[in-house]
């Protein structure tokens, strides 16, 4: 088998046991740990897309999160329209926000800090404009109204909303795949390694980034979807806040940038000791960002490649050592 | 005469008060294999920037297999069948080597399957084979330069912009390299370098070009080249040549 066979059979492994984890438990609070570790996983699968393959390091994610919510919310709330319609709706919304700043940034050659710094700000005007406008509802926030049906994309139990979101990550983890096994991923690891010697064997990096980006908003935008439908409560502070861009950026890197599974073990780790830690200490606000602060450290010290990088270097010191011993 | 393959008119091109190239036309005639030399500084890589469109000319037309293509960006050249490599090698340093050629095989071949059987064939031929799946960052100055000769052969050009392959390398290396070089321009690929290694310029180059500040000041077989009074000046420095024939018999100092 191949490796990317290989890497097929190990999604559809994967969306098969966590999908038949609500068969087993009806623990509320094992399938929300399970359901919100999928969310995180999205989030994080939807940010290497464009910092982990692309190289281009957004600090702004919610901007794409924040508008899928809205527009998911508007156009229930304001639209009629179906909660299963709308998430297309959302999905595409923020796809095009996303290609609007890329390229307005990409244009313009911006890399590195000056790319994150501008998402950044993106991010925190979205976040101003979203409490000053009325649609949105300002301050006050967008409350969806509870309407318990599957037919509404809102479910009684927790095991509905795990099925969705689990549907949403595997279809990232295919894309994942299709960039590791494809040229549009081949084009766009060429691009982060080195634009000009991209360029001078006929890669447009600008069309190449601006697909990227348009595609890690898209999924962006479905986790913001999903938010609305299941806390039915969205305002500028959630949407637009920095929360969700640390916690992409955070589960990709500790999980392992630009690779398949990097983000789903990175989103399981951190939410792993998220609730460690809220046993040990409580609901202290603000005590997961630093939590996630001080891992990101020290993965970034110790363990540059992630946790998924530890298995390829322990695989890499292993043959290393075989061949010694030859 | 056909047209030839590439065909630079009046190109100059300065930064700032810089004048970095001033002036040159020249042409590259499809199935030759030429050189470009000159001493540091004398803005031959400049001049490939502004042949492959990574820079754009103050001045001048450039016209590539019967199109001009004066300022278009580097992609699109690459498409036509114009590659450059660069003298500072720029491997994609996390990939490995079959990647790193797999990327300039999709510019023909949408599989990833097919383009990567492909990088596999062109390493072949710059024998790169037995380190195929090595890092690219595992290279050595030797390999690079091979990995950026394979990547760029991968795109199938029909002119080569070659800076500087030979370039850090030891003698044992350069004299492998140089077959490959001949191989390929005996496949039919046309290729311009830029050399400063003469026993290369010597052995493989049909025509030579002579850039000095800028300017073009002598063109010709490399022994006529290299026999110039010009070019010993602009390698040796104002008034070597006159001193040098002094020795021999008295005469005035050119210009």
């Amino acid at each position: 088998m191949s490796s990317g066979t290989k890497q097929l059979a190990g999604i559809a492994l994967f969306a098969l046991v966590i999908g038949c984890v609500p068969l087993f438990t009806k623990s509320g609070v094992t399938l929300n740990f399970v359901m919100m570790a999928l969310y995180a996983t999205l989030i994080a699968q939807a940010w290497n897309i464009l910092g982990g393959f692309g190289g281009q390091f957004s600090f702004g994610h919610a901007l794409f999160f924040g508008t899928g919510a809205y527009v998911q919310a508007i156009a229930q709330l304001q639209g009629g329209v179906n909660a299963w319609a709308a998430l297309p709706m959302a999905v595409a919304g923020s796809a095009l926000v996303g290609m609007f700043v890329g390229a307005l940034t990409f244009r313009y050659g911006l890399k590195g800090s000056y790319f994150a710094l501008v998402t950044l700000a993106f991010a925190e005007v979205f976040r101003i404009l979203a409490t000053s406008v009325p649609f949105t509802g300002g301050g006050v926030g967008l409350m969806v109204p509870l309407r318990e049906s599957a037919a509404n994309m809102q479910f009684a139990s927790r095991a509905g909303y795990l099925w969705v979101v689990l549907a949403m990550v595997v279809v990232a983890l295919l894309v994942t795949w299709w960039l590791r096994n494809g040229r549009f991923g081949a084009y766009l690891q060429a691009v982060r390694d080195n634009e000009d010697a991209a360029r001078a064997v006929g890669v447009n990096p600008f069309r190449v980034k601006l697909a990227a980006i348009g595609l890690s908003a898209a999924f962006m935008g479905a986790a913001g979807a999903f938010y609305v439908q299941v806390f039915q409560y969205i305002d500028a502070g959630i949407a637009y806040g920095s929360v969700t861009s640390v916690e992409a950026l955070v589960a990709a890197i500790v999980g392992g940038m630009g690779t398949l599974w990097g983000p789903v073990l990175g989103a399981a780790v951190l939410h792993l000791l998220a609730d460690v830690t809220r046993n040990l200490f409580g609901e202290l606000p603000g005590i997961n960002m630093v939590i996630y602060g001080t891992v990101l450290v020290l993965i970034v010290i110790f363990m540059p490649r992630g946790v998924a990088g530890l298995g390829v270097s322990v695989r890499q010191s292993w043959n290393a050592k075989g061949r010694r011993h030859d | 005469m056909t047209e030839p393959l590439l065909q630079l008119t009046g190109i100059s091109r300065a930064f700032g008060g810089l004048k970095a190239v001033q002036n040159v036309s020249l042409a590259v005639q499809a199935g030759s294999l030429s050189a470009l030399i000159g001493p540091n500084g004398a803005g031959k890589t400049t001049l490939f920037a502004l042949m492959s469109g990574f820079l754009k000319p103050d001045a001048g037309t450039v016209r590539f297999a019967g199109q001009d293509i004066t300022g278009r960006e580097p992609h699109r050249n690459a498409a036509l069948g114009m590659t450059r490599t660069f003298q500072i090698v720029k491997p994609f340093a996390a990939q490995t080597v079959r990647e790193n050629i797999a990327v300039g095989a999709h510019l023909h071949v949408r599989s990833r399957v097919a383009a990567l059987a492909e990088a596999e064939a062109v390493a072949q031929r710059v024998g790169l084979a037995p380190q195929l799946d090595k890092p690219a960052s595992d290279l050595t100055v030797a390999g690079r330069k091979r990995l950026e000769l394979a990547r760029a052969l991968a795109t199938r050009p029909r002119l080569l912009l070659l800076d500087e392959v030979l370039a850090g390398l030891n003698p044992q290396e350069i004299a492998e390299m140089m077959p490959v070089v001949r191989g390929i321009a005996d496949s039919g690929v046309t290729v311009l370098m830029i050399e400063h290694v003469m026993q290369a310029v010597m052995h493989l180059a049909e025509h030579v070009w002579v850039l000095a500040q800028g300017q073009l000041i002598a063109e010709g077989s490399p022994a006529t080249v290299t026999s110039d009074e010009r070019v010993v000046e602009a390698y040796l420095g104002h008034g070597t040549a006159a001193r040098l024939r002094k020795a021999a018999a008295a005469d005035g100092v050119p210009q």
